[in-house]
């Protein structure tokens, strides 16, 4: 599997990262350098081995189904470029 | 199953539709963090900074909200998967702040269930669920608030959902609202989901295509976030409308997203993206896989309520109730809960005078009074009273009425109500003769009239003498008594 430059441009728009022509350029090989160890790593045969989760035996851990967070409007505002009456306000969008 | 038809200019067609209902699961926190989930909140009060998606923040999964996956599952008979786990899916919009809503395409924590609805004539169908899986849901975003800006709530962001997603088994509008309903009544039953569609509790992506009978599959197209049993119905009777039109018109369904109108009862495409959905799923680093013990289903599952199938079945083969009666008492959970504890007050041996009293005196007036069960003027305790003193003959049929209207206006208790009015039913025989000796004698004429053979005069006799004692007399002891009187 590779990509060419129109996918390099899909995936960093996808990613809402802005990429200029050059970067573009710089990035196909780049990506496809990675593509490449990643086919490798699949030649591996992995047949009956059960995939990895945790380095080390773990277990989820849940939480108990307790309020014990939240009221903290000012501090969830706080870094937003533009907040009114409590919201958070960002340009106008309308399906 | 239904035999729904569109008619078109070029003959019949079927229609084949899929939901997919979102159901906000009921716990006190969120699915990943614990900030509170309480619906009409102050906007941004109930957010945490996991929900809020500040960096380094790390979800930990709510126990209660997997807990209540689990038995909605298992109370549909679904497969259980013991091992599931968590995926991202990927995209940008301002009521996502993680980028990502954490949710399971791969490995769902439940598997293949199915539903049985009921039909119209009290036909059945069993309509077969694909998956359950739990899910964040995002944020709100308010549009009407300020000329050029969005505003975003996000004390929904992280709220726990469950996607229950059907196969697409329904062939009519009639289908869909049936299994809504039943869906809707299963969760409140098992009580992981309120079924509150007005507060967004429940809301349903329809999918909807249609093919002319025995043909494959249509190409289908899915009309987002309906949030009642009735836009459901109409949003899919307009869709299928529109596509039959398309098609007899020689174009062709396109695969898009659409949003039913209320206002105007049609479906409208809602984008035709230039870039196809690439949600890049993944599974979330952040979180391990969910691994469930025997022990935690075998809590799950006894922890189960008596579902509505079973408690019908019981209230008809059991306690000898009507198809109608067993269906209604047991469609709506608070019904059911309240209805058991008449049962438990009065003895199952008067179930089906309970079931009457409950499906026409209760239901009609609290039609009457715009109020539902839940807030019954009466409660159980009370309507239990009168039904004894019904009886066991304190009251007749009619005083019994006038004394439910009493309760419902003060709230006192019926017994109370008896003893303070004075309108306990008599059987004292020495006053009801005394009574009917007077209306012989003030009615001379319809006396000889009856006793010319005008039996019909019967009933007058018995209207003045009950009219004399304001209702008060024993039926049954009136006619008796009346009886010997006119012989």
């Amino acid at each position: 599997m590779s990509v060419d430059t129109a996918t390099v441009r899909h995936i960093a728009k996808l990613a809402r990262i802005a990429v200029s022509d050059e970067e573009v350029a710089a990035l196909e090989p780049e990506l496809n350098n990675i593509l490449g160890w990643i086919e490798q790593l699949q030649e591996v045969d992995v047949t009956g081995v059960e995939p990895m989760t945790a380095v080390i035996p773990n277990q989820l851990r849940l939480r108990d189904d307790v309020v014990n967070d939240g009221n903290k409007r000012d501090d969830v505002l706080a870094n937003a470029p533009n907040a009114e009456h409590g919201f958070f306000a960002v340009p106008k969008v309308i399906e | 199953m239904s035999d729904y038809r569109i008619h078109g200019a070029t003959g019949e067609w079927e229609v084949v539709i899929g939901l997919e209902v979102h159901a906000q699961v009921v716990s006190n926190a969120k699915l990943f963090s614990g900030a509170a989930t309480a619906f009409g909140a102050e906007p941004n009060s109930q957010v945490s900074l996991v929900d809020a998606a500040m960096p380094g923040m790390l979800p930990v999964l709510n126990g209660e909200c997997v807990r209540q996956a689990v038995r909605t599952g298992m109370a549909i008979n679904a497969q259980i998967n013991a091992w599931s786990r968590f995926d991202r899916k990927n995209y940008f919009y301002p009521d996502l702040p993680q980028g990502y809503q954490i949710s399971q395409l791969y490995h769902p924590i439940v598997g293949e269930g199915e539903i049985e609805i009921e039909l119209e004539g009290g036909a059945t169908a069993k309509v077969g669920v694909e998956r359950i899986h739990l899910e964040q849901d995002a944020g709100k975003m308010l549009h009407d608030q300020h000329p050029s800006m969005s505003y975003v709530d996000l004390n929904r962001s992280g709220v726990a959902l469950m996607e229950i997603v059907s196969k697409p088994d329904m062939r009519s509008p009639e289908e869909a609202g049936a299994y809504v309903r039943k869906l809707r009544s299963i969760l409140r039953y098992v009580g992981s989901c309120d079924g509150n569609m007005e507060q967004g509790s429940m809301r349903a992506d329809v999918n909807v295509s249609v093919r002319k009978p025995g043909q494959p599959f249509g190409t289908r197209t899915e009309t987002k976030n309906v949030n009642s049993v009735r836009f459901i119905m109409a949003a899919i009777e307009y869709e299928a409308n529109r596509q039959v039109e398309v098609l007899e018109d020689g174009g062709t369904i396109v695969q898009e997203t659409r949003l039913f109108d209320p206002d105007k009862g049609e479906t409208r495409s809602l984008r035709s993206k230039e870039e196809a959905h690439d949600y890049r799923y993944f599974p979330d680093p952040d979180l391990l896989p969910v691994e469930l013990s025997d022990a935690f289903l075998a809590e799950c599952r006894e922890s189960l309520p008596e579902l509505p199938d079973a408690k019908r079945a019981r209230y008809q083969d059991g306690l000898g109730l009507s198809a109608y009666a067993a269906n209604v008492l047991t469609a709506e959970v608070e019904t059911a809960r309240w209805f058991e504890q008449l049962l438990a007050a009065t003895g199952e041996e008067h179930a089906q005078r309970a079931a009457n009293w409950v499906t026409s005196d209760l239901f009609g007036a609290l039609n009457r009074l715009g109020r539902t069960i839940e807030d019954s003027p009466v409660s159980a305790a009370q309507a239990a009273e009168l039904l004894t003193l019904t009886a066991d003959g304190t009251l007749s049929g009619s005083l019994a009425k006038q004394v439910f209207e009493i309760m419902l206006e003060t709230g006192q208790d019926p017994g109370a109500i008896v003893e303070e009015r004075g309108l306990k039913q008599t059987s004292d025989t020495g006053a009801i003769e005394a009574v009917i000796a007077g209306i012989l004698a003030a009615n001379p004429g319809q006396l000889e009239q009856y006793r010319g053979g005008k039996e019909q005069l019967f009933g007058f006799f018995v209207g003045q003498t009950m009219k004399a004692m304001q209702g008060k007399a024993n039926p049954a002891v009136v006619n008796e008594l009346l009886k010997k009187a006119l012989g």
